[in-house]
């Protein structure tokens, strides 16, 4: 799948760090898509590591953390990793309330994910 | 309790479906932003709503096109409440089980409630739970 319409991405070898196209991620239509687009990365593009950078993202609901969770599953069954930046206060607030910081590894910035994917800066 | 001096309400029944869900949801944060509603206690309404429309849409109405949903908001400066009522069998939220917990912390059922339940001061199901109602007042500045 190259033709994406909900994320923009940039592979640095077998890394793909995603940008999301919509400031809310609630619309159920767009969810669907967006999860396609992500798990496409993997089983199409085939990268094994994903950094998701949430900048300009203000809203998510429950069905797109369901998303992301498939993929947090399907990077680690290709023994990858799935990191997360740039999270406004509001939606780290959401991923602290249902303990999802416990699965996912969630960095303050790209360049603090983008140095513990060992990517040189 | 002193009725809040409401500003903005809106009392209808809406198609079941969630681009008539969103819809209405975006006139109640139109509304909310008249009153100075903003940051983290918006953040919080609008999660609020949308993952009670959803559950409204998705699991109550089953996506049956021909059931409708009955939503009510009220805006004041100080308090948002709203509610949903759709046309299902209900549930029991106490029985879902606890999205946080270990075993169940990466399946997908019970954020939804857990989140609105966390973000909203107060939130009632009636008896047969087929209806939320959920009431939010402002945080101290």
């Amino acid at each position: 799948m190259t033709d994406r319409r909900r994320l923009a991405v940039t592979k640095i070898g077998e890394l793909a760090t995603v940008r999301f196209s919509d400031k809310k991620i609630v619309d159920s239509g767009s969810i669907e898509e967006m999860g396609a687009e992500m798990l496409s990365l993997v089983d199409d593009d085939h990268m094994k590591h994903v950094l998701l950078n949430f900048e300009g993202v203000d809203f998510l609901s429950s069905a797109a953390l369901n998303k992301l969770i498939l993929m947090d599953k399907k990077v680690k069954q290709v023994g990858g990793v799935l990191r997360l930046c740039n999270l406004k206060a509001e939606i780290l607030e959401v991923f602290t309330i249902t303990r999802l910081t416990r699965v996912f590894d969630i960095r303050k910035s790209e360049a603090d994910a983008l140095k513990a994917f060992g990517v040189p800066l | 309790m002193v009725e809040p001096a409401w500003v903005w309400k809106l009392h209808e029944r809406i198609p079941s479906n969630v681009d008539a869900g969103h819809n209405a949801i975006e006139q109640l944060m139109s509304a909310m932003t008249d009153s100075r509603w903003e940051g983290r206690d918006a953040f919080h309404i609008q999660m609020a709503a949308e993952e009670a429309m959803v559950n409204a849409v998705t699991h109550g109405n089953k996506q049956a096109a021909d059931k409708s949903v009955e939503i009510e908001f009220r805006v004041s400066p100080q308090t948002v409440y709203m509610r949903f009522c759709d046309q299902g069998e209900g549930f029991c939220p106490d029985k879902l089980p606890d999205p946080r917990d270990d075993d169940h912390l990466e399946c997908p059922n019970g954020r939804g409630v857990m989140l609105i339940i966390e973000m909203m001061n107060e939130v009632t199901y009636n008896k047969c739970g087929n209806e939320v109602t959920m009431i939010k007042h402002r945080s101290p500045q």
